[in-house]
């Protein structure tokens, strides 16, 4: 990895809603192409950095830094014109609009009109079933569909880095291997993931490597087979006594 | 029969600009979940630009109206930017209650710029007439119903093809979930004032043009197109246009035939109808005409 710049770095972040400190002196890297993944419990930041990433909060000291350019004050449709793209936890799919418009507002800041039809049909046929149900509402359809729709939604908008919230949170378990299937073929053409999951031991078994978050503060930085291996973490997280 | 078709008409032209009115609750409605209650001032403002434009600087009428037009879509950004923007996040109970404020002040600054006497708008439709069979068309009543049906399909159009209306729509339904896309809730806020306040240009001055006199009270009027909004359902740009006819024909109706057969329900009585059809018609459908269930919960 460090022949190549990071695409989004955290140097020394902290964040606050009101008074009360959520992120504490958190630092971060996504390298291109890699597949990271950020384990935490409840209330653990998770949610938070995410946002942070993106720029829906602002961090109160710290830098977010994208390609390079410290971005705290860029709004979120900078860093989404600059690859960077979320799927948000329980998918978020606009749900009264149809699924074809679900996927235009995916690439809403595009200006290139041939990118966005050459992506359409590498999501056609990607997903052959969302292809059936373009003029559908996407809230008419099963959770895995949906699932497919909303990573087609993030596709859409040609990302370098998508970042994932819980991607097997509200999926029937038949469902969660396809998920991560999913992800690891989007993965397999190049672009970089950042996954927050609570399911730690599919997350670890397909990330290189691994952060774990307790309460704001990151408690453990590795390689994900580390990770697997850490008796502190298969404890607390693996469920192991 | 004659009599009755004639009162029809002149309830479709009241309609009509009830239903412009209306448009303009609706678009901030949809972008925002605010009910707009300052869009009745912003509405005489509207005529109030063109009658200055018009009557004091000596433009042609259709500048006129360009004028004000433009001039009500800034005082829509103006408004939302300076008050409405500061109070995002804040209780919509809040921000509601300081539109009727806003309401109130906007009548006051008309009259103390243009005084209380009504004015003549200068209009080229005057009180012309064109005559359909044995029914009598005024012009200016034409021009209201057209021009509703042509802002009602230019709001189609820009909804449903545009790429700034699918993303008021998207904001509509889930603001977060639309940022993360990158588009800027902010512009898209801003958009849907700009457009409410040109939409309300255009019903002050079918309000105050042919034989109808331009009054600060024509903000008043605009009123009535509330119960017709909420019988549309709130999001509902066609819903709008229908509940807007609908009051109005009734009103007209009501204003007809109600003293001869109903002379015990007292004078002046259309002026409760509309709000007696509203009342009727959220007992059968909670919801309005054409509103969604999740407007409810804003």
């Amino acid at each position: 990895m460090s022949d190549q710049k990071p695409i989004l770095e955290f140097r020394d972040i902290n964040t606050h809603y009101g008074a009360v400190h959520i992120l504490k002196e958190v630092n971060l890297a996504i390298y291109p192409g890699e597949m990271v993944c950020l384990l935490g419990g409840n209330a653990s930041g998770k949610s938070t950095t995410l946002k942070t990433l993106l720029g829906m909060v602002t961090p109160t000291s710290g830098e977010v830094v994208l390609d390079g350019e410290v971005v705290n004050d860029k709004p979120t449709s900078y860093r989404v014109e600059r690859g960077i793209t979320m799927v948000p936890e329980n998918r978020r799919l606009f749900k009264r609009l149809s699924v074809l418009e679900n996927l235009q507002l995916g690439a809403y800041l595009r200006t290139d009109k041939d990118g966005v039809e050459r992506d359409l049909e590498r999501i056609y046929s990607m997903f052959p079933r969302v292809k059936e149900r373009l003029s559908q509402k996407a809230g008419t359809l099963s959770g895995g569909e949906q699932q497919m729709v909303a990573m087609g939604r993030a596709l859409m908008a040609d990302p370098r880095v998508l970042l994932m919230d819980e991607p097997s949170m509200g999926l029937a378990p038949s469902l969660v291997r396809t998920n991560f299937e999913l992800i690891q073929q989007i993965h397999e053409e190049g672009i970089a993931i950042f996954m927050v999951e609570q399911n730690a031991n599919m997350a670890l078994s397909l990330a290189d490597r691994g952060w774990v978050l307790q309460t704001g503060r990151v408690v453990l930085d590795d390689t994900a087979d580390a990770l697997l291996a850490n008796p502190e973490l298969r404890k607390s997280y693996l469920g192991e006594a | 029969m004659n009599d009755f078709l004639q009162l029809c008409f002149a309830g479709m032209a009241l309609g009509a600009r009830y239903a412009l009115v209306a448009l303009g609750f609706v678009v901030i409605h949809r972008a925002t979940g605010v009910i707009n209650f300052a869009q009745g001032s912003i509405v005489a403002l509207g005529a109030y630009f063109a009658f200055n434009a018009h009557q004091t600087w000596g433009l042609p009428f259709l500048l006129a109206a360009i004028i004000a037009v433009a001039g009500c879509a800034v005082v829509g950004i103006i408004v939302e930017r300076l008050l409405l923007r500061k109070m995002s996040g804040q209780p919509v109970f809040s921000v509601i209650m300081i539109t009727i404020g806003l309401l109130f002040v906007i009548d006051q600054i008309i009259t103390m710029i243009w005084g209380q006497d009504a004015q003549n708008l200068g209009d080229p439709w005057g009180i012309d007439t064109v005559e359909a069979g044995e029914i009598v068309l005024a012009v200016v009543d034409l021009w209201a119903i057209g021009l509703a049906f042509l802002v009602v399909g230019a709001f189609f159009l820009f909804f449903r093809y545009s790429s700034t209306g699918l993303a008021m729509r998207a904001v509509a339904i889930d603001e977060e979930a639309a940022m993360a896309r990158g588009i800027s809730v902010r512009r898209v806020v801003a958009t849907a004032w700009a457009i409410a306040g040109s939409v309300a240009a255009v019903a002050g001055i079918t309000l105050a043009s042919g034989p109808a006199a331009l009054r600060p009270s024509v903000g008043l009027i605009a009123l009535a197109a509330f119960p017709a909004m909420i019988l549309g359902g709130l999001d509902s740009p066609l819903g709008a246009v229908l509940g807007g006819f609908i009051i109005g024909i009734t009103q007209t109706l009501t204003a007809g035939y109600q003293p001869a057969h109903a002379s015990w329900l007292g004078q002046d009585f259309q002026s409760v109808t509309p709000y007696a059809v509203m009342i009727l018609i959220l007992l059968i459908r909670p919801h309005g005409l054409f509103g969604t269930k999740e407007v409810e919960r804003l």
